[in-house]
């Protein structure tokens, strides 16, 4: 399943690559790409564990950029 | 400004405002006081702490977080490098510098971010309907095929439809970038994203919301950034390995020499302080996406779809060109173009073939009735024989009539003047005397010849045409356009195969297009090293296909976006070269001694702004 999300306050170009690398490493995810200039980050992963994969991005993403929200 | 950059440049103000003072001072030696406080340091400390405290939290966190080579970290071990060799002046001026650059560079990227938006803003925010004798607003989404929606003077229209009833002039230069308006009536089709001029439409809409055009330009705009170009791969592995280089580099510059040769530590820390504030790559991070955005904004801006970075890498490097012929560089469809009467007059010569022609679905007899142009009375046609692979033999006004091929007029032992002119040549005859021929063909879209022209003007070097007419045909649109080189008789898979070889002979030599309308296209679309289709007449499989959308199918937009393309990569290349050359400069500088921390921020913000001023330049690109 492919799905956008509108990432808030992405204010670093840097942190937007270094996002999307660890949301590709999470498992299931098949694709992922954060577009800093779009602020927008859009996933490919498994349907059935979608919810719990997001819940993974979440959490990377805090990781890198706190300051960063996923609008779900 | 947002309000979070507004919140930053009020900072900035004030530590500005309590920094200067201090500098003067401790220029003229007026903060070196004679007691055991450390007063200098102290008021040194109140500028640092307004401008940096921030940065200091982030760094913290983030390290907890697992995030060591991180800007804010970095920041914060070189400005403490600083202060720790009583280079206090400097490491308040680094971090203001730092926040100042930052704040400009996150204006500039907001600002383009913005530009762009504006201009794709396309996407309707309501539709009317008519409910109970009353207009109300309803979101696009709730609209089903078959419904009637009104749009008013000066509205988005929001839904793919056919007008019913209203006419009007419709401006559709944010699809299309054609600014000329377009006239609309009873029975035209329209597309959403395009504003309704000055008369009231009624519209039954003919596609839902998520299929309509502007749902699908948008989409296609959006995912354009997820397709990414060779350099901007390269760029974000290079920053991937470029920051661990430097602050390993800049640990070991702290370290080594000291130990080897004696000097004092503290001339060794400053220097490897220079190399972490260069440690960021920003200006590449940040401007090489931003170049490809603006060159696909001022592509859309012209009406053309670049679904991806890497496209715009491609076609900068076109060398040769295949065009399908018909729907491409033809119009495809069939007109009477030349009337060569025999003993009657032009009108009476259209006014009979179209009669015999009358009741016939062909092609030919279509170009006729429209030529025609008025009412036919199809009463004075009595009986209609259609003569498979030749023609018509129909009684018109109580006569017999011949419309057909040479073949026909042959086979009826009738007398008639071959006709050589290229295209379809109707002859017709009434009972056993020849009245004319009528030339019907498919005529060359009017800009062809100068697409072809400027194309081989921005550096094309082959044009190659496909068609599957015959040889006669297909060689004089060639020749008439200026193509170099012309297959003709061709099947549609035959299409493929040809571009096949195409690509092969050209390997290694620059890079393949291919255009087409899309009806068969999309296997040859694919198959090319970038494929161009049609987007107003073009298939959605076409649209799908195709890499590059023209959107108003005028093929000179070609060599448009083809400069787009080359300028964007050359502003992508020329950031490049200059972000690297002056942070490799500024570092062997620095340590060799003779960069300080005002050249290390110069190479870090100062840098990233200038990428960022450059990069914009695209968005303006044509």
């Amino acid at each position: 399943m492919k799905k956008k999300f509108k990432m808030v306050d992405l204010d670093c170009a840097n942190c937007a690559a270094k996002m999307e690398e660890a949301i590709k490493k999470i498992d299931g995810v098949g694709d992922a790409t954060v577009s800093f200039m779009t602020q927008k980050l859009t996933i490919e992963a498994e349907e059935s564990r979608f919810e719990e994969i997001m819940k993974e991005v979440v959490a990377v993403c805090k990781k890198v950029e706190p300051d960063c929200v996923i609008q779900m | 400004m947002t309000k979070k950059q507004k919140t930053m440049l009020y900072r900035i103000i004030l530590a500005a405002i309590v920094y200067i003072p201090l500098f003067v001072m401790d220029h003229k030696e007026m903060l070196e006081f004679d007691t055991q406080v450390p007063v200098r340091f102290l008021l040194f400390m109140i500028p640092y702490v307004i401008i940096g405290w921030d940065i200091i939290y982030r760094a913290i966190r983030n390290i907890s977080h697992g995030q060591v080579f991180d800007e804010n970290f970095l920041m914060c071990i070189a400005t403490f490098g600083a202060i720790g060799v009583k280079q206090y002046s400097e490491s308040v001026a680094v971090m203001l510098f730092y926040q100042v650059g930052e704040l400009f560079q996150s204006y500039a990227v907001s600002r383009s971010r913005q530009s762009i938006s504006d201009m794709m803003d396309i996407c309707p925010e309501y539709a009317n309907i008519e409910q109970d004798g009353q207009l109300v607003q309803v979101d696009p989404d709730e609209i089903n095929i078959g419904d009637i929606i009104v749009i008013k003077a000066g509205e988005r229209i929001p839904l793919d439809g056919v007008v019913i009833s209203g006419s009007s002039f419709i401006d559709t230069s944010a699809l299309t970038g054609e600014s000329v308006p377009r006239e609309v009536g009873e029975g035209s089709d329209i597309i959403s994203g395009c504003v309704n001029g000055s008369g009231l439409l009624k519209v039954r809409v003919t596609k839902e919301f998520e299929d309509s055009t502007v749902a699908k330009i948008l989409e296609l705009v959006e995912n354009a950034s997820s397709k990414k170009a060779k350099v901007e791969n390269f760029i974000t592995k290079f920053a991937k390995y470029y920051t661990p280089i430097v602050v390993c580099a800049a640990a070991l510059l702290a370290v080594i020499p000291p130990l080897l040769i004696g000097e004092p530590f503290s001339k060794w820390v400053a220097r490897a302080c220079i190399f972490l504030v260069i440690s960021c790559p920003c200006a590449l991070v940040i401007s090489v996406p931003l170049g490809f955005f603006g060159g696909i904004g001022a592509a859309s801006r012209q009406g053309v779809l670049v679904k991806g970075s890497n496209y715009l890498e491609v076609m900068s490097e076109m060398k040769t060109i295949v065009f399908d012929k018909t729907g491409t560089l033809t119009k495809g469809e069939f007109t009477v173009s030349k009337l060569y009467p025999n003993g009657v007059g032009e009108k009476e010569l259209l006014e009979i073939a179209a009669l015999a022609e009358g009741y016939s679905a062909h092609p030919v007899a279509g170009a006729l009735k429209a030529a025609y142009k008025k009412e036919l009375e199809m009463e004075r046609v009595t009986d209609t024989q259609e003569i498979p692979g030749h023609g018509i033999k129909a009684t018109v006004d109580g006569a017999t009539v011949y419309a057909g091929n040479a073949k026909l007029m042959e086979k009826e032992g009738i007398w008639f003047e071959e006709n050589h002119d290229i295209g379809t040549v109707v002859y017709l005859a009434k009972e056993d005397l020849y009245l004319g021929s009528i030339v019907i063909s498919d005529t060359v879209k009017p800009e062809a010849k100068n697409a072809i022209k400027e194309l081989k003007e921005n550096g094309v070097t082959k044009t190659v045409m496909l068609t599957g007419d015959r040889k006669a045909v297909g060689e004089a649109v060639a020749k008439e356009l200026g193509i170099d080189q012309v297959y003709t008789d061709l099947l549609p898979g035959d299409k493929v195969d040809k571009v096949e070889a195409l690509l092969e002979e050209v390997k290694g030599k620059g890079r393949l297009g291919f255009v087409g309308d899309g009806i068969n296209d999309a296997p040859v679309l694919t198959r090319a090293d970038i494929g161009i289709a049609m987007g107003s007449m073009g298939s959605d499989a076409a649209i799908e296909a195709a890499d590059i959308v023209l959107m108003d199918d005028d093929t000179t937009k070609i060599s448009h976006t083809m400069r787009i393309a080359r300028m964007t990569l050359q502003i992508v290349k020329q950031n490049i070269v200059f972000a690297l050359a002056v942070k490799v400069l500024v570092l062997l500088l620095g340590a060799i001694g003779m960069a300080n921390m005002w050249e290390a921020v110069f190479a870090d913000v100062g840098v990233s702004v200038i990428a960022i001023l450059n990069a914009m330049r695209t968005l303006r690109a044509k």
